[in-house]
């Protein structure tokens, strides 16, 4: 029987169990004795000239030295986080003479300890000559106001699909909404953090927080002029990413560039509110919005603007809103579509990739748009969605944005989450409550989705499989998995080919000394393109093995065949006589045993999709709002390994109903962080979430061989446009249409209250 | 300052500055990095230990107050080599992803249930409420307070 599909605890958890993870905070290698801790001072005022004064501060105890962007001139720039984003809107290595927002790093401090460097920051004197701040995107995309002088506006990038103008001309039904995508805070558990040191060879170790090593290494060895191999980049344990750990920063690049200057090895950790300002935020888009069609629930057009927050260093997020796009109409069969996309820099945190990526941002918006256009003819949003779905025959299907979708059984997702909900019980009692003018209000919310995973381009990956002489097998990924249980869903798969155990298996990654190559963890990618890789190398391990046994049996390798069961090849039809992996190993080669390496190549993205059901109750009185049940199908193919996956499903969840319900990044309007720690942002704890119900789908992708597309970023695809819309079903009877996220007390108490006004008038 | 703490069972003497933190005692001092730092604020626990059998966030605890206490970590709590059922309850629930926030998690569920042996669901959920995690949405967590206080002798 195959391992794949069991529920197989994780290889990973003793460690974490019993002596905790080794994070970069943890580490100590003895290559790094002696290290010196970096420190970095931060701009308290959003957009300003600056000018430093050092000599305090170096004076202090404990300071090896204190750099401003005058000391780095000499070094190259960094380079852009995308390549095509504007070059005059580089990041430099610290402000050079203007800061753009409260957080960027103006010096940074070398020290002894820890401790003293936190000292040293508060006797580094800042000059700030305010400039005009810009914080509202809308402000930033008059241009009146350029934040990079050099750049002709404050635009970074730029994206259009059809052609608004008269697209819901003929539309029998138009609803038109401003429907805000509050920024938020990524917020892994592990903030930022690296450690370095030049070895003797004159190589750079480098140990970082990151979701993808090799990119960092090529973008570490870019910045520092070197070839990639003089890089060594190590993805130690990293507590959680979310997007946001996706390559490297210039805070942690830098470290190099002070570990050779002062010829020591180099620590830094952020503070958590170093992280809340400068990691970078997610989402930040104001979309304005028109969906049209017929009064028997027909959507015939859909219309869509993108403002992006990009932050004042363009990032991940100014290039986002091109996923925006391309999934603007979600899973349904609309034939008139226009976007356009706008992203603009303010006097903010960068805006980042963040779970989800550019594709929460299209559900949210139709999803949204979808309920209102059924509250304006009067029809049940399921009724809605199942009238407009793409039916299960389409597929493939070409969507107007360009898209192609491999598989999909909307309908069928959708009627799931209602059955396991117990829908028309639930409208019922929703009824009931307000036949007798109960005063917690019931809210039921849906919402149907697809996403693109391992996209937007055919991905790729790498994997070795290394068969021991001892019969033991290390699996090498390219992926570089920091919470997604890789070890053991990969371990899985190797040892369904193999007939190798799972505990036999060990699985390597993160280190790009011993791993050739890779495209690390994010956009959902690492299964279908990573598991994908170690089965195919799996597969041909075996049949170099096969080819190795027939010259140990003296028969073709046509004849001989890997009984799995008990982990070795006979001839077939001679099962008596086995050659086990670790004979067959052997003699490939003594010393390393039998190594194959592969590359699997993708045919194209694969669109998951689901639907969710959200259950809310709000106390009309105060506007607070609580969740009181989660149902999903989040259909991503095959599962290899239930555990994970439904962890996976547990974690997006509760960070999608977290973005309807509570987290905003918040600025002031002299760009003055509001949240920037976790007693202001609101992070959400066990008390405020419920279980969540998870309903089983696998409709398999036939773009790579486990049928499989990636879920990772599930949860807060479905989850989000699920919860607010339950929140506004919830008000519905009181008139209310709309309520932005976050919905919280105060937004929901005002809505009622408006709409209140509204109806007196 | 010299501080004599009690740690995983061993009387440690350490010379400390009188501000630091007793999570930089455990972690720089000791070299016991299970316990972890993820804010500035109490807010997160993941620095969450025991100390005289209580849960305490030891960063927000001077190391010179911990003089003549009985600090416990994640790295002591199988110390005899049997896991603690909480550690197997996490393991079987699948409740941790990252591992970060784990080690602060644990320790809290400790002593959450010895306070409360047989807690509900709510229960534990309001009394992990000073413990973030941002990957497991918390779902499999409370599977997994609640499973270990059903474990024969979890209260001792």
């Amino acid at each position: 029987m195959s391992i794949l599909g069991t529920r197989v605890l994780r290889v990973e958890d003793p460690k974490f169990l019993t002596t905790g993870g080794v994070y970069v905070d943890d580490l100590r290698d003895p290559r790094l004795a002696g290290a010196a801790y970096v420190t970095y001072v931060r701009s308290v005022v959003a957009h300003a000239k600056v000018t430093v004064d050092t000599s305090g501060a170096l004076e202090a105890p404990g300071v090896l030295a204190v750099l401003t962007m005058e000391d780095v001139r000499d070094v190259e720039p960094p380079p852009l986080a995308l390549p095509y984003l504007p070059p005059a809107m580089r990041r430099p290595w610290l402000a050079d003479g203007v800061v753009r927002y409260v957080g960027e790093p103006v010096a940074a401090i070398v020290t002894e300890s820890r401790y003293d460097g936190e000292d040293a920051a508060e006797l580094v004197g800042v000059d700030y000559e305010p400039l005009p701040v810009v914080v509202d995107p809308h402000a930033s995309a008059t241009n009146e106001v350029l934040l990079f002088p050099e750049a002709p506006s404050n635009t970074a990038l730029a994206f259009e699909l059809g052609e608004p103008e008269g697209l819901l001309d003929d539309c029998e039904v138009v609803v038109r909404q401003q429907v805000l995508n509050q920024r938020v805070a990524p917020v892994p558990l592990e903030v930022r953090g690296s450690a370095c040191v030049w070895t003797d060879d004159g190589r750079l170790l480098f140990w970082g927080s990151t979701q993808s090593p090799h990119g960092a290494r090529d973008t570490l060895a870019k910045a520092l002029s070197l070839e990639p191999d003089r890089v060594h980049f190590i993805a130690p344990d990293v507590g959680g990413g979310f997007g946001a750990k996706f390559d490297v920063s210039v805070e942690d690049m830098l470290l190099a560039v002070l570990a050779k200057r002062l010829g020591r090895p180099m620590r830094w950790t952020e503070s958590r509110t170093e992280n809340l300002l400068s990691m970078g935020h997610g989402r930040a888009q104001i979309q304005t919005v028109a969906i049209g069609g017929r009064r028997d629930g027909t959507i015939e057009a859909y219309s869509l603007h993108v403002l992006q927050d990009a932050g004042a260093y363009p990032h991940f997020g100014a290039v986002l809103p091109i996923m925006t796009q391309t999934m603007a109409t979600g899973v349904y069969a609309i034939e008139k579509v226009a976007v356009r996309t706008n992203s603009v820099v303010t006097n903010t945190s960068s805006v980042v990739a963040y779970r989800g990526a550019g594709r929460p941002e299209a559900t949210a918006a139709i999803e949204r748009m979808v309920d209102m256009f059924a509250a304006e003819i009067g029809m049940d949003p399921a009724e809605v969605r199942r009238k407009n779905l793409l039916p299960p025959d389409a597929f493939p299907v070409t969507t107007p944005a360009g898209a192609v979708y491999d598989s999909g059984e909307y309908e069928k997702a959708l009627q799931a989450v209602l059955d396991a909900a117990g829908y028309d019980s639930l409208r019922a009692e929703q009824q009931r409550r307000r036949d007798a003018g109960d005063r917690t209000a019931l809210g039921i919310g849906l919402s149907t989705y697809v996403e693109i995973t391992a996209g937007p381009e055919a991905g790729q990956e790498f994997a070795r499989i290394n068969v021991r002489p001892d019969g033991s097998a290390v699996v090498y990924t390219g992926t570089s998995p920091h919470g997604q249980g890789h070890a053991t869903s990969f371990a899985m798969l190797a040892s369904d080919e193999l007939g190798i155990p799972v505990e036999r298996i060990e699985v390597v990654h993160g280190d790009t000394d011993l791993v050739a190559r890779g495209g690390g963890t994010g956009g959902s990618r690492s299964l279908q393109l990573g598991g994908a890789a170690v089965h195919q190398g799996a597969i041909e391990a075996v049949d170099k093995a096969r080819e190795l046994a027939a010259d140990l049996f003296e028969a073709s390798a046509a004849d001989i065949t890997l009984d799995k069961t008990r982990g070795g090849f006979h001839v077939a039809g001679s099962p008596d006589e086995v050659r086990s992996w670790a004979e067959v190993a052997t003699s490939a080669d003594a010393e390393h045993g039998l190594i194959v390496d592969t590359d699997f190549k993708a045919k194209g993205a694969t669109f998951p999709f689901g639907a969710h059901l959200a259950v809310v109750e709000v106390d009309v009185d105060t506007g607070k709002a609580t969740l009181v049940r989660m149902v999903t199908v989040d259909d991503a193919g095959p599962v290899i390994n239930p555990v994970i996956v439904e962890g996976q499903r547990h974690g997006g969840i509760a960070q999608g109903a977290s973005q309807a319900l509570f987290e905003e990044v918040r600025y002031d309007e002299d760009g003055n962080p509001q949240t920037t720690n976790l007693a202001d942002y609101a992070f959400p704890s066990a008390a405020e979430l419920p279980d969540f119900e998870l309903v089983e789908m696998a409709t398999p992708s036939p773009l790579n061989p486990l049928g499989v597309k990636g879920i990772g970023e599930a949860g807060t695809i479905g989850a989000t446009p699920a919860v607010q819309n339950a929140v506004v079903d919830a008000l519905a009877h009181l008139g209310v249409r709309h309520v932005d996220m976050p919905t919280t007390s105060e937004r929901i108490w005002r809505a009622i209250n408006d709409a209140k006004k509204g109806s007196d008038r | 300052m010299k501080v004599s703490v009690k740690v995983n069972g061993e009387q440690r003497e350490v010379d400390v500055e009188p501000r630091r933190l007793l999570v930089h005692l455990l972690r720089d001092d000791l070299g016991l990095t299970a316990t972890n730092i993820g804010c500035d604020t109490t807010s997160c626990g993941a620095c969450t230990v025991l100390v005289n059998g209580e849960s305490v966030k030891s960063c927000t605890m001077l190391a010179a107050s911990a003089e003549g206490l009985d600090v416990t970590t994640l790295e002591g709590l199988a110390a005899s080599g049997e896991w603690h059922p909480v550690q197997e309850a996490f393991r079987d629930k699948h409740g941790l992803q990252c591992g970060f926030c784990t080690p602060g998690m644990v320790m809290a569920a400790v002593s959450l249930l010895r306070e409360n042996p047989k807690p509900s669901a709510d229960d534990v959920r309001s009394g992990l409420e000073g413990n973030l995690c941002r990957c497991t949405g918390y779902h499999n967590i409370v599977a997994a307070v609640l499973q270990a206080s059903a474990a024969p002798g979890q209260a001792t």
